[in-house]
């Protein structure tokens, strides 16, 4: 980033810019559309940071690639959209397995399969969270501006290095391709955490042994500490074993290090919620349909409000559940056929109205308006 | 006496390989390289994917990286790529390697990345029971293909020559002394070097294909090898059902990741 504190630019510029800002200094990715200018900007300008680009044969390869590039210690990227989502899935388990640190850009399109290359979708919300096999931890965050896809790759990376777990970016077409005006932080205000290092002696270091925290300090590959990594259930020893009481120990602790965490992983915003009788629960590029239509609502009389998710996974059941104490009617809209309404629905224990579009177009403020409309009488 | 203790990790053994496999040769071989070549340790990733060789890693104590299926040789570019310093070695099988691995093979071939590639080639799945694999001769039986495979075999150091790797070595368990030599040879030449060592199976490959015992079948590999000189004089029909072993490929050609940090300095620079 240099002087300028502000800039025109698309999201997925931004998202590329907050990278090297963040510190990653390897990507690997296998050109998809709409996702192929975070590669473009990253081939360019990593090797003048110092850092690695590379274009790999497939997305399962780019995957693995970033999972061999973090163990060194170097912070790791690749970006990618629905279809090569789904090859990554398989090393994106094993970077949970293994508790390797890693960011995984998906800029969502219509699916499934090739579906609408070029058009928006934010149909990848529930692969985010169980798309690879077997429980595990996840976290996806959500921007839906360009400045949000700023500050949220950075966190991503961030959250990713404090609970070494693969973080998804999800973006969608519009955010990735929209071009706006955004103003950068300063530099000096941004948080940037780096995995914690052991500073056990090797001859006694574990790799999975854990203290107080359920998150092991990591020991970077070829520093002095020779150890295992496998994708195999494993012992605080990182050597595979089928011990069923040392497996159970590792799951639980995969899974607990984020559960445990979540307060302060969890992140939404709260719009004119204080006196409203109907929370619109938006993301993404929804969200800035959402707003704009709250805003109508209230010049016509109705007390709208939105709640805009930034953290998907892990979801905020917790807050919801809250609001529906107070608050009669939630509206969803989405660009699937109601992924995040199941988990409002779970959380409030109503049924929300939903708002659902999957024809590749953006649900418009009207949209919104009408459904508050119809609800509020 | 050569000191292999001096590399394993002896609180994991015994190790999981069946009697008579020929994983513990290779893994032996590998071992007096690496102390012929005197590479510290610290220096050494050993990255493999999944199956019976892949399990190599857990055994020696070096940065050792066991992941998914066919998958070793994209962790090893990211490693290679992050940590330049960091001597690669790769175990990997047939099936790993050039069925579900196969696209990643070629591609580091092409790139020349510099590693070495340790190819156990078994012609069978031991891992998941004595499956067919891509090597497995037309007519020689699995258990998938219990009226003996259907298939051609890939001829894997033909392939790797052909994508583009600058050492190319292919030879047996029998000629374990030979191959510990092939293996420091590659561990010294810069870009990538493929050792694509044949070894028996007792268990899932002798057995159905009634081919006796592990005896038997290294005396098989003595009987039928040809060195790769004697064989560039031979025709086609002199050298059919044999091996050849030896040098197959030996080229200079630029490697892929000294050529991207020159690239790093070149941009910094302007």
């Amino acid at each position: 980033m240099n002087s300028v504190t502000a800039k025109l630019m698309t999201g997925n510029e931004a998202c590329a810019e907050a990278a090297l800002f963040a510190g990653m200094r390897f990507f690997a990715g296998y050109p998809i559309t709409p996702s192929s200018e975070i590669a473009e900007v990253l081939a360019r300008r990593l090797p003048l940071e110092g850092g690695v680009f590379i274009q790999m044969e497939d997305e399962l390869a780019s995957m693995a690639a970033i999972i061999g590039a973090s163990l060194t210690g170097t912070k790791s990227m690749t970006a990618t959209s629905g279809p090569g989502f789904s090859l990554m899935q398989e090393n994106i388990g094993y970077a949970c397995m293994a508790e390797v640190p890693c960011v995984i850009v998906n800029v969502q399109r219509g699916g499934p399969s090739t579906g609408l290359p070029t058009l928006p979708s934010q149909g990848d919300i529930m692969q985010a969270r169980w798309g690879t096999h077997g429980d595990h931890p996840a976290i996806a965050v959500a921007p839906a501006t360009v400045r949000e896809t700023f500050d949220w790759t950075i966190r991503a990376f961030n959250l990713s290095e404090q609970y070494r777990v693969p973080v998804i970016v999800l973006l969608d077409e519009i955010v990735a391709h929209v071009n706006e005006k955004i103003v950068f932080p300063k530099p000096e205000e941004i948080e940037i955490i780096d995995r914690q290092r052991t500073n056990t002696p090797p001859e006694q270091f574990m790799p999975y042994q854990v203290t107080d925290s359920a998150v092991p300090p990591f020991a970077d590959f070829g520093s002095g500490y020779r150890y295992h990594v496998t994708g195999l259930s494993h012992d605080e020893t990182g050597f595979p074993t089928n011990d069923p009481a040392k497996v159970d120990v590792l799951h639980r602790r995969l899974s607990e290090k984020i559960e445990r965490n979540k307060k302060s992983i969890i992140h939404y915003k709260k719009i004119m919620l204080d006196d409203a009788n109907i929370c619109v629960v938006a993301y993404g590029s929804c969200a800035r349909s959402a707003h704009r239509a709250i805003r109508h609502a209230r010049t016509i009389g109705i007390k709208a409000g939105m709640l805009q998710l930034h953290v998907i996974w892990p979801f905020p059941y917790d807050m919801l559940w809250e609001l529906a104490q107070r608050i009669e009617t939630f509206v969803v809209p989405e660009m699937n056929l109601g992924q995040i309404a199941h988990e409002v629905a779970c959380a409030t224990k109503r049924n929300p109205k939903q708002i659902n579009r999957v024809d590749g177009g953006l649900i418009t403020p009207e949209e919104i308006v009408e459904q508050i409309n119809h609800v509020s009488v | 006496m050569f000191p292999y203790e001096k590399y394993l990790r002896r609180n994991r053994l015994p190790h999981i390989w069946c009697t008579g496999c020929g994983c513990g040769i290779i893994l032996k071989a590998m071992l007096r390289a690496i102390e012929h070549c005197n590479i510290p340790k610290d220096r050494i990733a050993l990255v493999s994917g999944i199956g019976c060789s892949s399990r190599t890693p857990g055994y020696v104590d070096f940065n050792t990286l066991h992941t998914t299926h066919g998958r070793a040789l994209a962790f090893a570019t990211g490693l290679k790529l992050a940590k330049p310093e960091l001597k690669i070695l790769v175990v990997t099988g047939d099936g790993d390697a050039t069925a579900i691995g196969g696209n990643h093979f070629i591609h580091a071939a092409r790139r020349n990345l510099d590693m070495t590639v340790l190819l156990y080639n078994n012609h069978i799945y031991g891992m998941t029971g004595g499956q067919v694999s891509p090597t497995t001769p037309q007519g020689k039986k699995g258990s998938t293909a219990p009226y003996g495979s259907m298939e051609p075999s890939f001829d894997i150091s033909g392939l790797a020559i052909a994508a583009g790797a600058s050492f190319v070595v292919r030879t047996t368990c029998y000629h374990a002394v030979q191959l510990g030599k092939f293996i420091e040879k590659s561990l010294t030449k810069k870009g990538f070097s493929l050792i694509e060592v044949l070894t028996q199976c007792p268990t899932y490959y002798a057995r159905p294909n009634r081919l006796g015992t592990v005896v038997d079948m290294l005396r098989w590999y003595k009987e039928n090898s040809i060195p790769a000189e004697r064989a560039r004089k031979m025709d086609e029909t002199e050298k059919a059902g044999k091996i050849v072993v030896g040098v197959l490929h030996d080229v200079e050609r630029t490697e892929f990741c000294e050529e991207y940090y020159k690239l790093i300095d070149r941009v910094r620079k302007e």
